[in-house]
């Protein structure tokens, strides 16, 4: 055991105190998924480790054993060098493990000092909730991570970023020696971001050990000391920081180099395929219109808030808008809901992939078919062998990795999801496609894959719309951009123009 | 460190026909084992009469059931079928009297079921009212209309070719009755499992949001949900009144619960995605058996709502505690 706990210290750091919390040789099997062979983890007091793997490589299955919510079928958790199984969640408090995940579990009624203490409220002589207390405690416990908050504010009031400082405050409510957090940026802006890591390096000073989950490996090499790196549930590498390169663990990460260029292309901009004249709603847009030709992407950018998903959901008929009209093919047509659009060619993949893009209770193969119904019955019964036919047809087209088509959508790693949400809309043959942020959430590996899928796409003449606020995605993919800020198309950008400073200065209007 | 090479199920990933093929299969051990005692606990159980007598305790019920069924998995509930019922046979007794044929009599019952599901349908689906409240609402409404027309009075004189719906036989021990039941189950059973219509339904109650960005006219399944329902209610209403052979207000009191009950008790998710009308089907075997054998020991209904009740809680606690106990 001594050993295994030896071999998993990372090369940079061999001095380094003992760890805090390990994983020595764990694995998890799911009914057809090996999730973790043989993993070792090491989180050391006031450092930073970075978990660093693709979709789908196990970082949230280590996050529930090291949570207590998974069990382990091999392997062992060490807990200052001694055995420690997590049976339950509460089991892994106890010892101090705490997780801030990307949507955090806070609730929404109660106020940001109750969220903090919930469950260890400090008590009166009469053994009831001291609320006076609570909100003193909570104010001191806020001001110490630099966060100006009103404790006695609803968490419902507050902004996501607030949202996370309060489930960092809590995290340091309760004593946690190991901090995990699970993509912590992914919702926060630029000067949001720099507090966070602010707030990181005094947990650290505090010796507290972190376990940073990510996908944007600047933010990994500005802020992590160690990395470890899984990929398909083993591990692949682990050391210092220091000692490696972007390159080389991205390499890691892939098992092959990934350009990080995108796809070449060559625009063509062929016949008109959707014209918007005027589409206008009370509160999110107005006076939207311009033109999207055969075989062209064009991107829309814009600020969170700009109301580009709002306009392409009034567009997929899911709100109706005030105004406005839409034309597709030359022919005018009427979307009143999503039914209609698709009917007229137009289908939209969501930012939203679990409530919204896939029903996750349903297996693969139903879920790619239920747009396409109609084509794989005969008189309105079901014909299985057309079905499945289906099914396979598109999932081969976009290199699905699952168990089985009739594996359940929720089960597969987000760029997975992502593949079946538009492998869905290219069996239903339509002539427009709009991806609303498609790379969200989706690794660097399959990130590539969506870009490459997209450019094909466009080049067998489907018209693409794509939604993106990532400045290199949007330079990279789009023939044209469309700049949208508070609701309105301010800037309608080409060739020369696509330039990352014209498109913030747009987007922000400067 | 001992490696322990025992398989954790993951109940998030325990496939659903699985699971399903379990359950009704234990119902079928339930529903044999109920058989068998009841045959040892009383000598007239096994004879071909009283058994054909004893399909009446659920074949008017699992009609509703059946479209019930749907109607759950989708994610809505109907609770005032059984005041559906009540109308509908209040709108018959009172053609009976203006000299309407029987004919007639079936346009009307199924006409009445049909405008009570519209009802329902447009409140939940056009004003977005959840299903629960509304259909409390028309239960009371629906029957007090009945109250009204019949006060403690009751309809009767239904013709002789009426009453062949709730009193005729098909062949031999065979009755009308249990002939529209397998047939009903038959078509339902098809629409759900084998049409676009009954995926739509699975999906709808997986993840109505996801249906409706998926393109499907999740409030036109809905309406139609409720629009079958109502008309199963106006069936089993003509087989009801003719088997009666009479109309009271009261008639066909606290069925909706039994209904719901037969449902749940069948595999259906309570909070909707899942079941089968093959499990529907066992569970209306089911509460048939016990209730009629339970007669047949001259055990009083009140004692029979307990059985039924501990009944339904055993069955589904069953499996969750088995999980349990293999996951120590």
């Amino acid at each position: 055991m001594l050993q295994q706990t030896q071999k998993s210290l990372p090369r940079g750091d061999r001095s380094d105190p003992q760890a805090i919390l390990a994983l020595a040789d764990i694995s998890k099997t799911f009914p057809g998924v090996k999730a973790l062979s043989g993993v070792s983890l090491s989180l050391y007091p006031g450092k930073v480790t970075a978990l660093v793997g693709e979709n789908g490589a196990g970082k949230s299955t280590v996050v529930k054993i090291l949570t207590g919510i998974y069990q382990p079928d091999g392997g062992s958790i060490l807990v200052d060098g001694v055995p420690a199984p997590f049976p339950t969640p509460q089991a892994a408090a106890d010892q101090g493990v705490t997780a801030i995940h990307q949507e955090t579990v806070l609730f929404d009624e109660l106020s940001v000092a109750e969220n903090i203490f919930l469950g260890h409220a400090p008590r009166n002589s009469w053994g009831l909730i001291d609320r006076k207390k609570t909100t003193e405690k909570a104010r001191a416990l806020l001001s110490s991570i630099g966060a100006a908050l009103d404790p006695e504010l609803r968490l419902k009031d507050l902004g996501i970023a607030n949202k996370h400082l309060v489930a960092i405050a809590r995290a340091l409510s309760i004593e946690a020696r190991v901090v995990i957090m699970d993509e912590p940026t992914a919702a926060l802006s630029q000067k949001e971001i720099e507090e966070l890591y602010e707030l990181v390096e005094s947990l650290k000073a505090q010796g507290r050990a972190i376990l940073f989950i990510s996908h944007k490996f600047d933010e990994i090499f500005r802020i992590a000391d160690n990395y470890t790196v899984f990929r398909d549930g083993q591990l692949i590498g682990d050391g210092a920081i220091a000692d490696v390169s972007e390159a080389e663990l991205v390499k890691m990460m892939v098992g092959r180099d990934v350009s990080q260029i995108f796809p070449e292309r060559e625009p063509s901009a062929g016949d008109p395929v959707l014209t918007v004249e005027g589409y206008a709603h009370p509160t999110e847009f107005d006076d939207i219109s311009f033109t999207l030709r055969k075989g062209e992407i064009l991107g829309f950018y814009g600020l969170v808030g700009a109301g580009r998903s709002e306009f392409m959901q009034s567009l997929f008929g899911i709100t109706r808008p005030s105004a406005g009209s839409v034309e597709v093919g030359g022919r005018k047509v009427s979307i009143r809901s999503p039914a209609d659009a698709v009917d007229n060619g137009i289908v939209y993949v969501p930012e939203d992939r679990g409530k919204q893009g896939a029903v996750l209770d349903l297996p693969i193969f139903q879920n790619i078919t239920l747009p396409s119904l109609g084509r794989i019955s005969r008189g309105g019964f079901l014909r299985l062998a057309e079905e499945f036919r289906l099914a396979r047809e598109y999932t081969e087209r976009l290199d699905l990795r699952a168990a089985s088509l009739d594996t359940h959508v929720g089960n597969l790693s987000g760029g997975n999801q992502q593949k079946v949400v538009i492998a869905k809309w290219l069996a239903t043959q339509p002539r427009v496609i709009i991806l609303d942020e498609p790379t969200k959430g989706v690794d660097i590996g399959s990130k590539a894959a969506v870009h490459e899928f997209m450019a094909e796409l466009a080049a067998q003449g489907l018209a693409v719309i794509m939604v993106s606020s990532e400045i290199p995605e949007v330079l990279g993919m789009s023939d044209r951009v469309i700049v949208m800020r508070e609701g309105r198309i301010v800037a309608e950008l080409t060739d020369t123009e696509l330039q990352p400073e014209t498109l913030v200065r747009h987007a922000a209007g400067i | 460190m001992s490696t322990t090479e025992r398989i954790i199920p993951d109940r998030l990933r325990s496939p659903m026909e699985q699971r399903l093929k379990s359950w009704e299969t234990l119902l079928l051990l339930v529903a044999v084992g109920i058989f068998v005692a009841n045959s040892f606990a009383s000598p007239y159980f096994l004879n071909a009469w009283n058994l054909s007598d004893a399909t009446f305790n659920f074949t008017e019920k699992a009609m509703i059931a059946f479209a019930m069924a749907l109607l759950i998995i989708s994610g809505e509930i109907d609770l005032s079928v059984a005041s559906i019922i009540a109308l509908a046979s209040t709108a018959m007794g009172a053609a009976v009297q203006m000299g309407v044929g029987t004919p007639g009599l079936v346009l009307i019952g199924l006409g009445v079921g049909l405008l009570c599901g519209a009802f329902n349908g447009v409140l939940v689906t056009r004003m977005g009212l959840p299903s629960i409240v509304v259909t409390i609402g028309t239960m009371s409404l629906f029957r007090g209309i009945s109250y009204i027309v019949l006060g403690d009075q009751a309809f009767r004189g239904y013709p002789e070719s009426f009453s062949w719906f709730g009193q005729g036989y098909v062949w031999w021990v065979i009755s009308f009755e249990f002939v529209l039941f397998a047939l009903i189950a038959v078509i339902y059973a098809v629409l759900l499992h084998k049409t676009n219509f009954g995926r739509t339904v699975y999906a709808i109650g997986n993840n109505a949001t996801g249906a409706m960005f998926s393109g499907i006219r999740v409030n036109r399944v809905k309406f139609i949900l409720f629009l079958l329902t109502g008309l199963m209610s106006g069936v089993a209403a003509i087989c009801l009144t003719a088997r009666l052979g009479s109309t009271r207000p009261s008639i066909a009191t606290g069925w909706e619960l039994e209904v719901v009950t037969m449902v749940v008790l069948g595999g259906v998710s309570i909070l909707g995605g899942s079941g089968t009308i093959a499990g529907v089907v066992i569970a209306a075997f089911v509460m048939g058996l016990v209730t009629f054998g339970l007669g047949l020991l001259n055990v009083p209904g009140i004692v029979m709502s307990i059985v039924i009740g501990a009944l339904l809680i055993g069955v589904i606690a069953l499996p969750r505690l088995w999980s349990m106990w293999r996951l120590r």
